[in-house]
């Protein structure tokens, strides 16, 4: 292989390098544009396969790793272990699929559109591939802009403020994690991520502001209630690839971070502040569910299931053990297809009647069969049936948390009922009952264009729920060593058990998949 | 030190002075068609001093009985001003000739004020920086009313030679105090005799000598902060840049906030170095309400000069951080951001001179540069570069200017002034967003017609854009070995 060593840059760049080429495009060749972002997010696709090709599911440390001398202390540091790998192709595998969304739907500045969005897709796979603090952050940082334009130029009515409200929440939220990185710098002298996680010993006091700072940017990116307020407006102004990219992958990165950060650096902050975590998560999933009940917008009851989904992971992550960690891990992976496919769903009626009002839909079913499936399927892995993606994550992620703390889990639960309800509602009033409009009537079926990205979001969705083990696999090592840095930390786990022993949990967990 | 050695190690000034007078008679015999010649001597006679300073042999040579002084900080220093001064020159031509302002005294002025300010960062004693101050002020006052026929440009001349003026008078008598305190007006006599009378058990400590000594710092200090325009001193900043022309608005922004800022390290870091715990209070608090009214004054305005006018407050309060750590790494951290500073807020300065109605009238309110984008796509992301490199917002390069001051300041236990500065960077961010906002999201007002075609102004917009863009950390290497080396010169 050429570039046999470049692997991550490569597949880091190409987009951007894409961009360029567009860039310099005649103005109105929209075709051309299109099919170049078409063609590049595709190869960016292909070629992050060959990272799980080249990838070692048995180490835990981090794999291809390209270092460079760059600015003093600061190196140019990539690198991939399970989790990120897993991140990566996310990313990669949604983007072809974004660029297909807006095949029709954008018609205005298409060149500026495909500029914008390989731009992100560089500085996303930037984020997961960095393995150097600064680094870290200028791709971090960096996604605010393209993304501040997606929603700003081609977004709805309201686009301006959603746009405004999504740059200026995430990025108070960062610059304290910027002062932290610094602090981290001045006092360990390194910005290398992986030295850091494995060798820093940072003091407990420092720990606690540092937790806070990163905690600070992570909460508002994931989105943790009561900073997930830009979310909604973000989403629903968004244009439909957008809601995907922004769902799909952009809310990922909160989660990554604590796991990349916060909890492997601030092992002792962070058991001693998960009560904050779980309590937000607590109020997250069950508020954010009932909002979600009383939502007219369906893009808005999508966004706020989100906000709801991602409390999962969050109180995974902060239950200190493999299950917790795992789960929550699957339950990124499974949202960032399940969202993305149910926001690219809501693009295909939008398309067609240009409204997201759920009272102006009804009996869909009928004139819509095949979209219906569809629609059911990705509706069914949100509530986390068993056999779709959904179900193993928060599966895992509530056998985490009630091996942590059983009354949390008690209430992390109900969010799994409550979430059946607004998106089985959901799926009712929009899909059965009586035609109550000739226009919605009148919608067509899916398009070519439309199962091409269907079917692919579909077959991932069905294959994490059916036979999760290869997604499951590579985490396995990372996290493994994540508790085992987090261990000496980490709170005594007895669950309260008093009728069910362990057993049940761990008969549960063989079951799908997870050998303890 | 022999008069050889003196001229030879004052050359640049020399150059610049015989220059400036060279282009004088020039334009006083050829008129003012001359001016396109004139401008690209200047920028040729700026070219050749640099030559000169980066003649310099390293270490720190003092010359002219010790009132001047270089050293590489004086060196970094000038290579930026003459930058800054020589964009200045040559972006105003096309400007000149289409607002009927042709002539000839603007780059002679420009050279003027240029030497003036090589006498600041080169000054040694404070009264050599009161004649370089006063050298560039004069020629500053001059060019802000340049556009003589015209009300704005006059009364920005007015406003900005009273209160200049005024300044000028705080600082003198701040320098006669210091000298009566202290005895004498070199820096290092000052710097000398301040730690002579403190008490050297108490930490810190201001002896009953120095106390008279504090009062005249806290004067030269006012009249500086006027000159960088920090709050409380920024009061003419809006009103000069909008009234000026435009290019001059440019140079204003660029070459004088420089020296300014140069000399405000080495009045604070080599004279008063002995008082930092004193001095370190009034640099926090200005630096603070900088940012804070940069920001939050920033957010109302509808012109764009106005608007970048606070944008220059806000971000000399950013300076201000790297100064207030009073160290090597913030004094590196200051010169990075003045280097960063000097081509963003000239790239800035180079749309707005692009912006033109169809009668070739400069465009300066934003209502009319909505949706620019639609029919200027590359004038407007240059535009956006420079504005988000100015909030500094990564992956820009503006963003690695606030890094390095955020972390010179966390360096140095300023841990509030850090968290201040980030928080007032979100609000600053707000407004430079909207900048792209009106020229990407709006629907286009239909005012911006045409631009000049001026390949030089297209030239070095192209360039700064590209130096403002993440290739411009392909730079950073050599310009923190650049500032690294300036910095140490101070300790």
């Amino acid at each position: 292989m050429i570039f046999e060593g470049y692997l991550l840059s490569v597949v880091t760049f190409l987009p951007a390098a894409a961009a360029l080429v567009i860039a310099l495009l005649n103005a109105d060749a929209k075709g051309n544009a299109r099919w170049i972002a078409l063609w590049t997010t595709v190869a960016t696709f292909l070629l992050s396969l060959l990272i799980w090709v080249h990838f070692d599911a048995k180490s835990a440390g981090f794999q291809l790793v390209e270092d460079f001398a760059w600015l003093g202390p600061i190196r140019y540091k990539m690198g991939v272990d399970g989790i990120s790998m897993l991140f990566v192709i996310l990313t990669t595998f949604l983007m072809p699929l974004c660029i297909l969304a807006s095949w029709e739907a954008i018609e205005d500045r298409v060149k500026e559109y495909m500029i914008a969005f390989l731009l992100l897709e560089t500085l996303m796979i930037g984020v997961f591939c960095a393995l150097d603090m600064v680094l870290f952050y200028l791709f971090f940082e960096g996604g605010l802009i393209p993304m501040f334009i997606i929603i700003g130029v081609w977004g709805g009515k309201r686009r301006v403020y959603a746009s405004f409200k999504f740059f200026l929440y995430t990025l108070l939220g960062s610059v304290l994690m910027l002062l932290a990185m610094m602090a981290i710098y001045w006092q360990t002298g390194t910005t290398d991520i992986p030295r850091l996680i494995e060798t820093a010993k940072l003091p407990a006091d420092l720990q606690w502001w540092l937790w806070l700072a990163f905690f600070a940017s992570f909460a508002v990116k994931m989105p943790m209630w009561p900073v997930h307020t830009w979310l909604p407006d973000a989403h629903v102004e968004a244009p439909t690839a957008g809601s995907m990219i922004l769902a799909g992958v952009l809310l990922k990165m909160g989660g990554y971070g604590f796991i990349r950060f916060s909890l492997p650096m601030f092992p002792d902050a962070s058991v001693q502040l998960m009560w904050i975590v779980f309590g937000l998560s607590m109020v997250a999933v069950v508020y954010t569910s009932l909002i979600a009940l009383v939502q007219a917008d369906m893009k808005k009851l999508i966004a706020y299931s989100s906000v709801a989904h991602m409390a999962f992971v969050t109180g995974g992550l902060f239950a200190f053990n493999t299950q917790g960690v795992e789960g929550a891990m699957v339950v990124m992976l499974s949202h960032g297809v399940v969202s993305a496919a149910l926001f690219f769903c809501v693009g295909v009626i939008y398309d067609r009647l240009h409204t997201r009002d759920i009272d102006r839909y009804g009996g869909v079913t009928t004139n819509m069969p095949r979209y219906a499936v569809f629609f059911l399927l990705f509706t069914m892995a949100s509530v986390a049936l068993p056999g779709t993606s959904g179900f193993v994550g928060e599966f895992l992620a509530l056998t985490g948390i009630w091996k942590a703390n059983t009354w949390v889990a008690f209430v992390m639960a109900s969010g799994v009922i409550l979430g059946a309800a607004y998106m089985l509602w959901l799926f009712a009033r929009v899909m059965y009952g009586a035609q109550k409009n000739a226009d919605a009537a009148a919608m067509p079926d899916l398009n070519a264009r439309e199962w091409a990205i269907l079917v692919p979001l579909a077959v991932v969705a069905l294959w994490m729920g059916v036979y999760p083990k290869p997604f499951l696999e590579p985490l396995k090592a990372p996290v493994e060593s994540l508790m085992a840095r987090t261990g000496r930390a980490a709170p005594p786990q007895t669950p309260f058990t008093p009728i069910v022993a362990n057993g049940p949990v761990q008969l549960a967990s063989a079951a799908v998949g997870e050998t303890k | 030190m022999t008069l050889q050695q003196s001229l030879a190690i004052g050359a640049p000034e020399i150059v610049l002075a015989a220059g400036a007078l060279v282009l004088l008679m020039i334009g006083v015999f050829r008129g003012n068609d001359s001016l396109t010649g004139l401008s690209w001597g200047a920028a040729i006679l700026f070219g050749l001093t640099a030559l000169t300073v980066v003649d310099d042999s390293p270490g720190r040579l003092l010359a002219w009985n010790d009132l001047y002084v270089a050293d590489s900080l004086s060196a970094f220093l000038k290579i930026l001003i003459l930058v800054g001064a020589a964009a200045s020159v040559l972006m105003a031509l096309p400007y000149m000739a289409r607002v009927k302002v042709h002539r000839f005294e603007y780059p002679v002025l420009i050279v003027l004020a240029t030497l003036g300010m090589f006498v600041m960062v080169s000054a040694n004693n404070l009264l050599a920086l009161y004649v370089g101050l006063e050298l560039m002020s004069l020629a500053a006052y001059v060019l802000a009313a340049f556009n003589r026929d015209e009300e704005h440009s006059t009364e920005a001349g007015l406003k900005y030679f009273v209160l200049g003026a005024l300044s000028s008078g705080v600082m003198l008598y701040g320098i006669s105090l210091i000298y009566g305190f202290v005895g004498s007006t070199e820096f290092t006599a000052i710097g000398a005799g301040l730690s002579a009378g403190a008490n050297p058990h108490v930490a810190g400590s201001v002896g009953a000598r120095n106390l008279g000594a504090l009062f005249g710092l806290v004067f030269v200090m006012a009249g500086l902060a006027f000159k960088v325009s920090a709050v409380p001193f920024h009061m003419w900043t809006p009103d000069v840049y909008e009234g000026a022309p435009t290019p001059v608005a440019a140079f204003f922004a660029s070459a004088p906030k420089v020296a300014a800022m140069g000399l405000f390290l080495r009045v604070a870091l080599d004279a008063f170095s002995g008082m930092v715990g004193d001095w370190r209070q009034i640099v926090i608090f200005m630096s603070i309400a900088s940012m804070f009214l940069g920001a939050v004054g920033a957010i109302g305005q509808t012109n764009i000069k106005r608007l970048l006018a606070y944008s220059s407050i806000n971000n000399i309060g950013f300076v201000l951080i790297g100064l207030a750590a009073a160290n090597a790494a913030g004094a590196s951290a200051v010169l990075l951001y003045l280097a960063i500073y000097l081509v963003m807020t000239l790239g800035a300065f180079l749309c707005v001179l692009a912006l033109t109605d169809a009668d070739g009238q400069p465009v300066e309110t934003l209502a009319d540069m909505a949706g620019l984008a639609r029919s200027r796509p590359w004038l407007s992301v240059a535009l956006s570069i420079f504005m988000l490199s100015l909030a500094g917002l990564p992956p820009l390069f503006g963003f690695m200017a606030k890094l390095a001051v955020f972390n010179a300041a966390v360096d140095s236990g300023l841990w509030l002034l850090a968290v201040l500065g980030v928080l007032a960077s979100v609000v600053a961010a707000y407004y430079y967003l909207r900048i792209v906002k009106i020229l990407f999201f709006d629907e286009p007002a239909g005012v911006v017609v045409t631009g000049d075609g001026a390949i030089v102004n297209q030239g070095m917009m192209v360039a700064a854009a590209v130096f403002c863009s993440p290739v411009g950390y392909l730079a950073l290497g050599p310009l923190n070995e650049a500032t690294r080396l300036a910095a140490s010169s101070l300790f």
